[in-house]
């Protein structure tokens, strides 16, 4: 599961966290809110802006996240975009990331190339992982690459184009997962974009590890509140 | 030799530039990284360019001695005339050059940012020639303060797209078309405007902008005897025109570069879009650069009274020109480019765009020595901002 730090309170960070583990996720992408979110659709957007109105930043996000750290066990995954940890600063983020018991990140704008120079050994002193993205488009060589370059999940962006909602698998995209699934890789294999409920999920599950569920989350989260997430979860998930 | 200025093979300029793109983009900027160079060195595409900028473009623009301004602020002020161009400004340089690339590469869908519309219209227009479809998106706000060149880019066949996220103007305009590119990333180009973006956009624009100082050098040894002013002054919004302006000068130590960005109300009033000044290191749109932003990393929306300019970073190559002190940054506010506006009319006859009229309004901020040869990039003319002179002109 995905949500937005911040959305649609500020304070429901920890809930929704609550929430999710609850109904037993096996991880949650938590989203740090940015001005400019380039791989999101319009409702991760819309989340963003929001938590942002309502005075989200990255150190009330960390300060949400160590005050759950000894109560949740599920594992927590941050989503955010390059320029956050610039500013914030790469190691003082890997500091508070090690604080809240963070071992995973998403930064969709860190490309392989500068996360293998400027990034790989800084995030393994922390004992931190980097998750890749991959699309339809991305080659065979390239797959490869990244499945010996992370220790994380890969991240199979489910088509080419950014968040949200689709409702349905199309036979090109269970082309393209069989494809994967064949390569046998090593790292634990998640589908992400446009899996909005259980039929898109029970799909996708057939051909990979598991699937992140983002912008109907998100959607539900701006109708129904921080409260009732298990009956949201139990839809998707028997 | 290669210039210390020209964009390594990552596309850096110093610790500026890169390709900071989502996976998704990867494969549409790698195929341009992989050809642009051999098809702009192709004789097939010299030929061609430099076909459509002499005759469809007007090229080469003149390089016109202004007497009269040159006599009020005691230099010998010449103004490169990219006004003159087809479609009214310097954007028309990078679309017609870029439109032959991707018709290289076979795409048949076209789309782009546009701020004060200029480069909208110039992508449209080369989009006409070539019977390509055009995708033009553009800040609400934009879309309201430069109508007619929204009726322009209409008329011209393009969809214009309003960018309705963040503050509704070219940063987000360029946001929407990043985000359409990788929803379509097959049969579509994207055809950056400035000298902004992942590489190889950078260099790029500013090889194929680079007409402009080629041209200046020429122009100049032909009216003064010798090739190199000793100051070219040009604005910055992502930095294009002055990219193009001091291409050939880089190099040239003994050439003062001054680059001049919109201060809005003040660099203070936090109205502005000063980003020398008021950014620091960061990530946008690609690449690694100087960019306005608060602690935690998000983009503060500039503000200028010119379109073109209210942009929140500026192009790598300025980024490091400004860090290594090779160019000299300065700047103007709205009414300072307005007075300048009304000035270059008054005097030359010349109604300038918005843009150029900040480059213009820094001529009082500097003390010339006598004989001081100044080209000053005239990187558009004033026709979409009628508008607001009037407003000015009554108010």
């Amino acid at each position: 599961m995905f949500f937005t730090a911040g959305f649609p309170q500020l304070n429901d960070t920890v809930a929704i966290i609550k929430g999710l583990s609850k109904s037993g996720v096996d991880f949650i992408e938590v989203g740090l809110p940015y001005s400019d979110p380039l791989a999101d659709g319009p409702t991760i957007q819309h989340s963003s802006k929001v938590a942002l109105k309502n005075g989200i930043n990255l150190d009330i996000i960390f300060e949400q996240l160590k005050s759950i750290k000894e109560k949740n066990k599920t594992p927590l995954v941050l989503m955010g975009y390059l320029n956050q940890l610039l500013k914030y600063g790469e190691e003082r983020f890997c500091e508070q990331c090690v604080a809240c018991g963070i071992e995973t990140v998403i930064i969709p704008d860190l490309p392989m190339i500068e996360y293998e120079n400027h990034y790989q050994k800084l995030f393994a002193n922390y004992g931190i992982s980097s998750v890749f993205l991959i699309t339809p488009q991305t080659s065979e060589e390239r797959i490869r690459k990244i499945d010996a370059l992370t220790d994380a999940f890969i991240y199979v962006v489910a088509s080419a184009s950014i968040t949200g909602a689709k409702g349905e698998v199309s036979p090109q995209q269970i082309a393209y997962f069989e494809r994967i699934k064949a390569m046998n890789l090593k790292s634990t294999l998640i589908v992400g974009f446009g899996i909005s409920n259980k039929i898109t999920f029970d799909t996708v599950c057939n051909y990979v590890n598991g699937a992140i569920i983002g912008s109907a989350f998100i959607k539900f989260l701006e109708s129904k509140g921080a409260e009732n997430i298990d009956r949201f979860v139990e839809e998707i998930i028997d | 030799m290669k210039s210390k200025y020209e964009a390594d093979k990552n596309g850096y300029y110093g610790q500026f530039g890169g390709a900071f793109i989502p996976e998704l983009l990867f494969p549409n900027v790698k195929e341009l990284e992989d050809n642009y160079l051999k098809i702009m060195e192709s004789t097939s595409f010299k030929k061609e360019f430099t076909s459509l900028l002499k005759d469809y473009v007007g090229r080469p623009s003149p390089l016109y001695f202004a007497k009269r301004l040159s006599a009020k602020y005691g230099a010998n002020i010449y103004l490169k005339r990219e006004d003159l161009n087809h479609t009214g400004a310097h954007k028309i340089n990078n679309t017609i050059g870029q439109i032959l690339i991707a018709k290289h590469l076979g795409k048949k869908r076209i789309i782009a940012e546009t701020g004060a519309g200029q480069h909208g219209v110039a992508t449209a227009t080369v989009c006409a020639l070539m019977d390509l479809e055009c995708v033009v998106f553009m800040g609400e706000i934009d879309i309201k303060r430069q109508a007619p060149n929204v009726a322009r880019m209409k008329m011209l066949g393009a969809t214009v797209v309003p960018a309705t996220s963040g503050s509704k103007t070219l940063k987000d305009a360029t946001n929407e078309a990043i985000r359409d590119w990788i929803g379509n990333s097959g049969d579509t180009y994207y055809l950056i405007g400035s000298v902004v973006g992942p590489h190889p956009y950078p260099d790029m624009v500013a090889r194929l902008q680079a007409v402009i100082s080629e041209e200046i050098k020429k122009q100049l040894q032909e009216h003064t005897g010798k090739s190199n002013p000793d100051t070219i002054i040009a604005c910055v919004g992502g930095g294009s025109n002055a990219a193009g302006a001091f291409y050939h000068f880089l190099d040239d130590k003994d050439v003062e570069l001054i680059a001049v960005e919109a201060a809005g109300l003040g660099v203070d009033s936090g109205e502005s879009a000063a980003t020398s000044v008021l950014g620091d290191v960061g990530v946008l749109h690609g690449s690694k650069t100087i960019l306005m932003q608060d602690e935690y990393g998000q983009v503060i929306e500039p503000y200028s009274i010119s379109a073109g300019l209210d942009y929140p970073g500026i192009g790598p190559l300025h980024a490091y020109l400004n860090e290594s002190k090779r160019a000299k940054f300065m700047n103007a506010t709205d009414q300072e480019a307005l007075d300048a506006a009304y000035e270059l009319t008054k005097i030359e006859g010349i109604i300038p765009a918005l843009e150029s009229a900040h480059a213009l309004a820094v001529l009082k901020k500097i003390e010339f020595k006598e004989n001081q040869v100044v080209v000053v990039n005239l990187s558009g003319r004033g026709d979409k901002d009628l508008e607001t002179y009037i407003k000015y002109l009554n108010g």
